[in-house]
């Protein structure tokens, strides 16, 4: 049976059902291979959505007219803003719009409506978090039109001729944060937390795998060396990998990029800690399930996905489903990202942000938790 | 022999593990006394490895007690890992680290005192001086044996327990491996060591036998020979390969086994087997009587243990 070349069907054939045999011994790496491209189908196709609608947004109505009403119901109307919040100060649009609770807030002036039928054009402004353009661009750009026919019910009649072609209402745009829309200012901060995420939760994930596809982890047994020992003594090296890399892209982000940083870098440093300590939590937790150490990176590889796509990283959290943005509230990098973003573009202090701490606190002790139960000091 | 006059330094009773449905150690007794070098023998899959991690606290029985150094084996694991040195049948210190870095590693993991000369002594002990710098990974078989010996001996254990530790390891090297062990058990320290060589078995004080998680025979290998009671004759002569399956066939024959230029034909039942083998005797052929080995009493106990 020599065919072409040498080459046999037979020998080609026996290959061919030897992987196959091999394929269906190892159960975890099966069910990656339909997991992962089950999961990347729900999260690209249900959960991700590049144009966020139905954005939080608060009013801060001084005027609480009838054109006032008719401004914020075309916003409304327009399906991108969301108006969750009415607000009675400057500094409270000031702190919601700091701690990322919302993401646009409307101000209208006194007399806006007397002005507007006057003809004399009233401000109206709207302040947006532009930290993440992508967030917010085409909301702003829905806004003009708004802006323009939310008058054409009531400006009937003698004030027809109001239907100006530069519109009834001046509208001004007051992008926080990040005035220049540089995506750079929001992914790069960003990254700091998915360069984290995937490099710690892969190398520890392979740190007790690789003890026992080598078999070094029955040495380690025998001696009297406890559990925590093991998994504290294999995650402290890394959280100071962790500081390494974090230093990397902070030279990065400064030097390359020319990020503003606004907050205080101690307090980024000091507040990173929980997030480390809990991707290597989860990298352990992997390493005491994984049976080998492709099954540990399929494993790092199933959770980083997720993080990437449901944190708010790639996509604006906002724009995603209901049962995505809890999805993505139980991953510690959607978190460390309002943090990040929070200490770096709005300078966020450590009240700010202690919302966003105790949930990757929570992650921490759950993960850990967990690798240590896992963890067996018997080969049983 | 018992340099301490019968002091059990392994006394369990009734040792049993199982894996899922499968028992693989099934009810075992054993006693091992101070200084004795006692040998554990069995086919593969015996239950061997698993009977010693047991005693050492990798896995925990599912039914028995009894001591190790003195301590509990289900509940004083913990207390019994500092004392015994251990050496699994794979090689399992870590191959990309040198000599002394993973010397130096365990000899931390068991707080040794004054590290830097326990790590110089066992280094010099074993010859290991010229690789001390070299990846462990890098070391042949015999190399890898001894730096692994060194390794379980760098906290002065009291008991050695070495799982095959001269498997795949060449004559010369098995040579000083229980030259090493035997001294060892002249300053007092005991070793149960699991083998598959016939000759190594002959070294030990004394000698276990389990088959299938069942403990066949125990005692010295002159006790444990003369308990089998087997008989064994030499047929020596021209082309006896024709001979092999008729005398397999015939009354009182239990093994044949060619031996060279000779078969071995052993049977329990000594008259049976001298009226089936007289014919035998005749020229071109000699027939005489032999002594049994150890190799031949240990294959009529796993025979017996089947049926």
């Amino acid at each position: 049976m020599s065919g072409f070349l040498g080459f046999s069907p037979a020998r080609f054939g026996a290959m061919v059902s030897k992987e196959f045999t091999q394929m269906r011994r190892d159960r975890v790496t099966f069910a990656m291979m339909v997991g992962i491209p089950l999961l990347q189908l729900i999260l690209f196709g249900f959960a991700i959505n590049s144009d966020p609608k139905q954005l939080p947004t608060a009013i801060l109505d001084n005027d609480r007219s009838v054109f006032s009403r008719d401004m914020a119901a075309a916003m409304k109307n327009s399906d991108y803003f969301k108006f969750t919040k009415e607000i009675s100060t400057e500094a409270e649009a000031d702190e919601l719009l700091r701690l990322g609770r919302i993401q646009f807030v409307l101000t209208i002036p006194q007399n806006f409506g007397r002005d507007l039928v006057r003809g004399v054009r009233p401000v109206a402004l709207l302040e947006a978090d532009a930290t993440d353009p992508a967030a917010t661009s085409n909301a702003v750009a829905a806004i003009r039109q708004a802006a323009t026919d939310a008058f054409n019910r009531d400006l009937t009649g003698p004030l027809l001729p109001l239907r100006a072609k530069d519109g009834p209402v001046d509208l001004r745009l007051h992008a926080r944060y990040n005035p220049e829309a540089v995506t750079q200012y929001n992914i790069v901060p960003g990254l700091m937390g998915v360069v984290l995420t995937m490099t710690l939760v892969i190398i520890t994930s392979l740190a007790i795998t690789r003890e026992r596809e080598r078999g070094t982890m029955e040495n380690l047994l025998i001696t009297p060396v406890r559990p925590t020992e093991v998994l504290l003594g294999k995650i402290l090296p890394y959280i100071v990998v962790g500081y390494i890399q974090m230093g990397l892209i902070v030279v990065a982000a400064r030097l390359l990029f020319a990020v503003p940083f606004v907050g205080s870098l101690p307090l980024l440093f000091l507040v990173s800690f929980p997030f480390i300590a809990a991707n290597l939590g989860v990298g352990i937790t992997f390493s005491t399930i994984a049976q080998n150490q492709l099954q540990a990176v399929q494993m790092s590889f199933f959770f980083f996905l997720p993080s990437i796509l449901l944190s708010g990283f790639m996509f604006p959290f906002q724009g995603m489903p209901q049962w995505a943005q809890w999805l993505g509230s139980a991953l510690p990098l959607t978190h460390y990202l309002r943090v990040v973003r929070g200490i770096v573009l709005k300078g966020n202090t450590f009240v700010d942000i202690v919302p966003h701490m105790w949930p990757i606190g929570l992650f921490l002790l759950v993960s850990v938790g967990v690798g240590i139960k896992r963890y067996r000091q018997t080969l049983d | 022999m018992n340099a301490d006059g019968g002091h059990a330094v392994i006394d369990v009773t009734g040792l049993t593990k199982i894996f899922g449905r499968k028992t693989v150690v099934d009810h075992i007794d054993m006693r091992v006394n101070r200084g004795e070098i006692y040998g554990f023998l069995g086919p593969n899959g015996s239950g061997k490895t698993t009977f010693i991690r047991m005693l050492c606290g990798l896995l925990r029985p599912d039914d028995g007690h009894g001591t190790c150094l003195g301590f509990d084996v289900r509940e004083q694991a913990e207390l019994i890992k500092p004392h015994v040195g251990y050496m699994s049948q794979k090689f399992s210190l870590y191959e990309d680290m040198t000599v002394r870095e993973n010397l130096d590693f365990i000899a931390r993991m068991y707080a040794v005192a004054d590290r830097a000369a326990g790590v110089a002594r066992s280094i010099e002990r074993m010859n290991l001086g010229r690789f001390r710098d070299q990846l462990a990974g890098t070391l042949s078989g015999g190399w890898k044996q001894r730096l692994a010996l060194a390794a379980c001996m760098i906290h002065q254990p009291s008991l050695l327990l070495l799982d095959e530790p001269t498997a795949g390891v060449d004559p010369m090297a098995r040579r000083d491996f229980w030259d090493e062990v035997h001294k060892l058990a002249g300053e007092g320290i005991t070793a149960l060591i699991s083998t598959h060589y016939m000759d190594e078995a002959e070294r030990c004080h004394r000698l276990a036998y389990i088959a299938y998680g069942h403990l066949l025979a125990t005692g010295t290998v002159g006790e444990i020979v003369s308990q089998e009671g087997l008989c064994t004759y030499e047929i020596s002569g021209p082309d006896l390969y024709g001979f092999i399956d008729k005398l397999r066939g015939l009354p009182g024959v239990e093994q044949v086994v060619a031996f060279g230029v000779t078969l071995h034909v052993s049977g329990r039942d000594g008259d049976a087997l001298a009226a089936s083998l007289a014919p035998y005797g005749a020229a071109p052929l000699t027939l005489r009587r032999i002594p049994s080995n150890l190799e031949e009493v240990f294959i009529s106990l796993m025979r017996k243990a089947v049926s």
